[in-house]
């Protein structure tokens, strides 16, 4: 049921994006949605299973996906919530599909057990979050980066998290595609963070040619199936990993487990097991993590910022350096893991740390772990939390006042 | 009727694995998990195309123990995870093991939505009126005035009558029976698994070491007695007078319709006629 490449790269009629045609009649920049964006990028990543429950303002990943899926071949079911959503999704990817879902808070809330699950059964698939202001129901139609921790330590129990944060409509196709390649390679949940302001923005962008991204496929089994082992400790990472109905009959549990996938109470398999979840992440950090620094090099005052505000500090930036002034920005595309090396490298010449983010305070403890020599009065703080964006001038003021 | 030997049943079982079980002795669940092999030995389906999915509970243990795909889910959850399943790959048999408050408490919203739905999926609920695992709480299908640890008192709650809730919801075949009538649950799921559509099996059974104590119903034995004792055919029912059969557990295949769209196939068809449309 692998959908079809080749269809993709064709202009689409049913497209809802504006295609911007060179005389040559080829198609180079499109008009494209953020959320669209998530959806035609999926499909490019191989997206063979979608379910999901409808909510704002993640709903269009789905209209664009229940359109478009099922004309390739690919499946699409809306489910009667979010928990049945992320089950659903689960049991699909162990089935062999590339699978995908998309919320917002409350859903993503309501997503946390079967996420946990995901990880302790090493089942590879997407969840979107396309976030809005809370708690509970908040501001359904208003950004806010609230749930930058609940992305990391939403789910109960203890276990690395794979969290990608683009900043652009185009980003967004591109980080997609590289959510869905890490899930498959590294056998996870990856959680892909979208600004409202984002999955809602309409930008141009030059169609990403799909055969400069290397899609990722888990490899297939070639041992026997008496020697398959679903959790093969030996292997760095891409071990190769069967799917149900294809000869090998292993068993996944929720519950702690050993290399086969049954339940253990032994203290070195639940050792083993644990120790593998993490290691994984750990020991292949460099792979999983982006982060873009931007002026950089001579910076005296550095923003640290994610997404739609990272946007927001560049423009401050580039006013505040044409001033003459010594201003960068650290931009995380992959924002958990932390990228602790790279920031404690890139803060330590620097003598101000200025950390705009649309919540309470969450990420600004990452840079506060990871600036200990500096003083509490090195690292300013720009927070909102009233379902407005941090404006450009808020950051140029903040940056003026540091100078 | 063909038997299927002790030794056919050993080669469905992950014996050198997973035994002994971790059930109490005198409880169902082994007899329920030997009707569902019975079943699909006497059905030839082989084993690589038989997908067991469960929830969590003692009943949910089940998909361990068979070696067939198996999936332990979540606390209620297994129907979801199961249409994930049977939504990408129609040609498995999905058969989801469940108990009464994994199906209707927590999971009470996926079963519904799995018989309205009418995809493919057999349902085995093992109703032993009780949260077993968790050690003895009151569950949707406790009986009114019987005592669970959360209900010390006696039970206020009304109860759900598990079959009629599934076919309320739209599941097209729904039957019932008891872990005493172990060959009629044999049957039953043989029956379920070949419609096609969402068929819900009811399997009445004991947990005698907590339920059965708490409430004085006698050791394993009695308590499978009592099975026997308290409950009637369908057809009985039809033919006895109401005072006859009032209070007894009714056996028998309460529903069936074979003419309602299956849901994968109506998927199926909806690509079918999208591929079409393209083309022309
Ligand atoms: C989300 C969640 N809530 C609660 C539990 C605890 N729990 C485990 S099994 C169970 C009840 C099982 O009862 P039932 O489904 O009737 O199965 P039985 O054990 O009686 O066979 C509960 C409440 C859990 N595992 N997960
Ligand atoms: S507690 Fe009850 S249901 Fe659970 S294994 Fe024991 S007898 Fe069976």
């Amino acid at each position: 049921m692998s959908a079809k490449k080749k269809q993709e790269n064709q202009p689409d009629k049913t497209n809802s994006s504006v295609l911007v045609k060179e005389p040559s009649e080829k198609p180079k920049t499109v008009l494209m949605q953020g959320n669209e964006a998530v959806a035609l990028a999926a499909m490019e990543a191989g997206l063979d299973f979608y379910a999901g429950y409808p909510i704002t303002p993640s709903t269009e990943v789905a209209e664009v996906l229940a359109d478009k899926l099922p004309q390739r071949g690919g499946t699409i079911i809306q489910m009667e919530d979010e928990i049945a959503s992320i089950c659903a999704v689960v049991g699909a990817s162990l089935a062999g599909a590339k699978a995908m879902t998309a919320t917002s808070g409350p859903g993503f809330s309501l997503m946390q057990e079967g996420i946990g699950y995901a990880k302790i059964a090493e089942t590879p698939c997407v969840v979107v979050n396309v976030q809005r202001g809370g708690p509970s129901t908040g501001l359904p139609t208003k950004p806010s980066q609230g749930d930058m921790m609940q992305s990391r330590w939403g789910s109960h129990g203890d276990s690395p998290a794979i969290v990608l944060y683009p900043d652009s409509v185009k980003e967004i196709y591109e980080l997609t595609i590289r959510a869905f390649n890490l899930s498959e390679k590294y056998r996870t949940c990856v959680v892909l963070l979208l600004d409202e302001v984002i999955g809602h923005m309409r930008e141009a962008v030059s169609v990403p040619d799909i055969s400069k991204y290397r899609v990722v496929n888990r490899l297939k089994p070639t041992v026997p199936p008496e020697w398959y082992k679903h959790y093969d400790e030996d292997q760095k990472y891409l071990s190769p990993v069967a799917s149900y109905g294809e000869g090998y009959r292993f068993h996944v549990t929720g519950l702690s487990h050993d290399k086969y996938g049954f339940p253990t109470n032994k203290a070195s398999e639940i050792a083993t097991m644990t120790r593998r979840l993490k290691k994984k992440i750990t020991q292949n950090i460099r792979d999983i993590i982006q982060i873009e620094s931007f002026m950089m090099e001579d910076a005296k005052v550095a923003v640290f910022a994610a997404g739609i505000v990272a946007r927001s500090a560049k423009s401050a930036i580039n006013a505040v350096r044409k001033e003459g002034f010594k201003v960068g920005l650290l931009r995380p595309l992959t924002i958990w893991p932390f990228p602790d090396v790279a920031v404690q490298r890139m803060l330590k010449n620097v003598e101000t740390v200025i950390v705009p983010e649309m919540n309470q305070g969450q990420i600004i403890h990452e840079i506060e772990r990871l600036t200990k020599e500096k003083n509490d009065s090195d690292i300013k703080r720009i927070q909102r939390t009233d379902g407005e964006l941090i404006t450009p001038s808020e950051i140029y003021k903040k940056i003026k006042e540091v100078l | 009727m063909a038997s299927i030997s002790q030794k056919t049943i050993h080669q469905y079982l992950r014996h050198n694995k997973k035994f002994p079980h971790v059930w109490c002795s005198g409880c169902s669940n082994g007899i329920v998990l030997g009707s569902i092999i019975r079943a699909v030995a006497e059905l030839e389906i082989p084993k690589d195309d038989i997908m067991m999915v469960s929830g969590i509970g003692c009943s949910s243990r089940i998909s361990v123990y068979a070696d067939f795909n198996s999936l332990h889910t979540l606390h209620g959850r297994p129907i979801a995870f199961a249409t994930g399943i049977k939504m990408y790959k129609p040609r498995m048999k999905v058969i989801v093991v469940t108990g009464d408050g994994d199906a209707t408490a927590i999971g009470g919203n996926h079963f519904i939505h799995a018989a309205r739905r009418n995809i493919d999926l057999t349902v085995i609920v093992i109703n032993n009126h009780i949260y077993g695992m968790t050690g003895g709480q009151f569950s949707p299908t406790t009986p009114t005035n019987d005592f669970a640890s959360t209900c010390p008192h006696g039970n206020i709650d009304p109860v759900f009558d598990v079959c009629q809730l599934a076919i309320g919801a739209g599941a097209t075949h729904v039957a019932r029976s008891t872990a005493f009538h172990s060959l009629e649950v044999q049957n039953m799921t043989k029956e379920a698994i070949e419609h096609p559509g969402c068929s819900v099996v009811e399997v009445i059974s004991a947990c005698p070491v907590i339920y059965g104590r708490m409430n004085k119903k006698g050791n394993a034995s009695k308590m499978m007695e009592n099975m026997r004792d308290n409950s009637i055919s369908l057809k009985a029912v039809e033919k006895l007078p109401e005072e006859k059969t009032k209070g007894k557990i009714v056996r028998g295949v309460l529903k069936k319709d074979t003419n309602i769209p299956e849901y994968t196939d109506s998927y199926a068809k909806l690509v079918e006629r999208l591929k079409r449309g393209n083309d022309e």
